[in-house]
């Protein structure tokens, strides 16, 4: 399958992020960016969408770091003792977009700046056929 | 978007307001705490009324398939009323499930075809254990792209904290003030389910130690006890427990009428003169962190329907979900400039006596938040302060003008009332 012929979903998205891309949908008409990936332009109202991989690079917008997860952070051995940083990256391109935050101490969240440039990474889980990336960014070396 | 200066086709009035109490009740259901909620409400009508009057059920509610395993709840409400065969109707958009029923149940009556609707909110969430709790209600984020990278609804709201805290140098004890607020006016409320102020809490935590023979925890004052990371632990940092509303069941209800038959019900009814509603993306594709533009929007809708500004309003329920949302609620709805609303608390602007009382019921943080209910139950206290029967806690003033702003989710959506006493 061509690149033109990937729909606009979000299981794409994670199997590019699974490759280790990070892409975007870019309205072929304004050039508006979109992540999460969008299949119809929200600004023009057209379906006249096309994949872009972005730079990467982006700087930390919000953040927290988390002492009560979900169940599935849970099982991965976070909680109470073991607290994890999430946040939201605002990237180069314009979009926004939520992620995991490595290269942060978690246990002093409020040493952390907002704005801190941050680069793209991932956290894989799986193996073979079953990897899975979650997204995460990393403090820009 | 364009300006929105419409008007509802016919006036809407509500003419009683009620709730269950609000807590844990293991040996209880939604229908039975939505039973206490219907009663509550029609002991709130203050001339005869016949329930079999209702043309119209509309049941603001999360997840009940998830927290009761129980779905197609609307009916099943109705019946436990006795309002069977009557249209019943559920309505869910996260924690603004019941705001939202509040406003479909207004525009069934304006569209002409109800006169007598009853709209209400249930949600049973100590069922579960808490951390499926948490991951249920996680299920109101994108569970594509929020949920996936370890978010919980804490979570959102602390990231939108550090935001704020960031842009304003607010610090998380601006934060806590919001708390040690609404517990103070939770404790005047007997239908909450932590009414007790924190320094009563404090001491209550004492005395059970003393009691028990345990070493006695040797907080000095609130304050050391709300840094303490055992009594006060951190959830999502900046937000520590009691910065967080709690788990809770509960059920509401009121009635609404056509304005030309309100005086049959009550000689105080209020009228709704002000209804809207907006939605927003996912809190990372919002152009700005620290506020919730769908509260903008929604209230900004409300406001020109109502003919009112932000300083005609004499006293708010906002949605209190975690401290950090009470203190955007006030910027977004207009009474405090962006990033001053973090002070209010602690100069006492917001309290019960201030220039403008924010969550006198003691808001979701202490009154509690059953999330399907909680929108409804903000008009509930709208109703008895309006109408002068908040006993403890009543607003001095006689106040005739108040508002109810209920969010779900990080803002996805917003919903926003205001109301007015007839004389």
């Amino acid at each position: 399958m061509s690149e033109r012929e990937i729909p606009f979903t979000a299981f794409a998205f994670q199997k590019y992020l699974n490759q280790g891309e990070l892409k975007a949908s870019r309205c072929a008409d304004c050039h508006k960016i979109y992540l999460p990936v969008r299949a119809i332009c929200p600004d023009c109202g057209t379906s006249n969408l096309e994949w872009i991989e972005l730079s990467g690079k982006g700087k930390l917008a919000a953040y927290t770091s988390i002492y009560i997860g979900p169940s599935f952070m849970n099982r991965q051995g976070y909680g109470r003792d073991k607290p994890y940083l999430t946040g939201i990256v605002e990237l180069e391109e314009g979009p926004m977009i939520s992620a995991r935050l490595l290269g942060l101490d978690p246990d002093n969240p409020s040493k952390i700046k907002i704005g801190t440039a941050l680069a793209f990474s991932g956290i894989e889980s799986g193996e073979g056929e079953n990897i899975s990336t979650q997204l995460a960014f990393k403090v820009e070396e | 978007m364009p300006e929105n200066h419409k008007q509802l086709a016919r006036g809407v009035s509500l003419v009683g307001a009620g709730m269950s109490k609000f807590g844990s009740f293991p040996e209880k259901s939604s229908r039975d705490l939505f039973v206490e909620a219907f009663q509550d409400m029609s002991k709130s009508v203050d001339k005869e009324f016949d329930p079999h009057g209702i043309e119209y059920v509309c049941i603001g509610n999360f997840s009940s398939d998830l927290f009761e395993g129980q779905s197609h709840t609307a009916p099943i409400m109705a019946d436990a009323v006795g309002l069977v065969p009557r249209a019943a109707v559920r309505v869910e958009d996260a924690c603004a499930s019941s705001g939202v029923a509040l406003r479909q149940g207004i525009l069934g009556i304006a569209s002409g075809l109800y006169d007598i609707v009853l709209v209400g909110g249930i949600e049973m969430m100590t069922k579960l254990p808490t951390s499926e709790v948490t991951d249920t209600l996680a299920a109101a984020g994108d569970v594509l792209y929020e949920i996936p990278v370890g978010f919980t609804f804490p979570g959102f709201y602390a990231a939108m904290a550090s935001a704020y805290m960031d842009r304003y140098g607010a610090a998380p004890e601006d934060l806590m003030q919001v708390a040690l607020k609404n517990h103070a006016n939770g404790a005047l409320n007997d239908k909450a389910q932590f009414g007790v102020t924190i320094p009563d809490w404090m001491e209550k935590r004492k005395q059970s130690a003393e009691r028990k023979g345990k070493p006695v925890p040797g907080w000095k004052d609130e304050w050391d006890f709300l840094h303490d990371d055992g009594a006060n632990p951190m959830i999502a940092w900046p937000l520590r427990l009691f910065d967080c509303s709690p788990i809770t069941d509960g059920a509401t209800a009121a009635l609404l009428v056509a304005d030309d038959i309100a005086k049959q019900f009550t000689d105080h009814p209020l009228k709704i003169i002000g209804s809207g509603q907006a939605s927003d993306y996912p809190l990372h594709d919002r152009a700005d962190l620290t506020s919730i533009g769908a509260a903008k929007l929604a209230s900004q809708e409300a406001y020109q329907m109502a003919g009112v500004t932000p300083k005609d309003i004499q006293l708010a329920e906002v949605h209190d979900c975690f401290t950090i949302a009470e203190i955007i609620a006030i910027e977004d709805l207009g009474f405090f400039t962006p990033g001053t609303g973090c002070k209010q608390a602690e100069k006492g602007t917001t309290t019960r006596t201030g220039e403008i009382p924010i969550n006198p019921s003691g808001g979701l943080k202490a009154k509690g938040h059953p999330v399907g209910a909680s929108g409804i139950g903000q008009v509930v206290e709208i109703f008895k302060q309006l109408r002068g029967k908040a006993e403890g806690r009543q607003i001095k003033g006689d106040p005739s003008i108040g508002l109810a702003h209920n969010v779900g989710a990080t803002g996805q959506t917003c919903v926003v009332h205001i109301f007015q006493r007839e004389e």
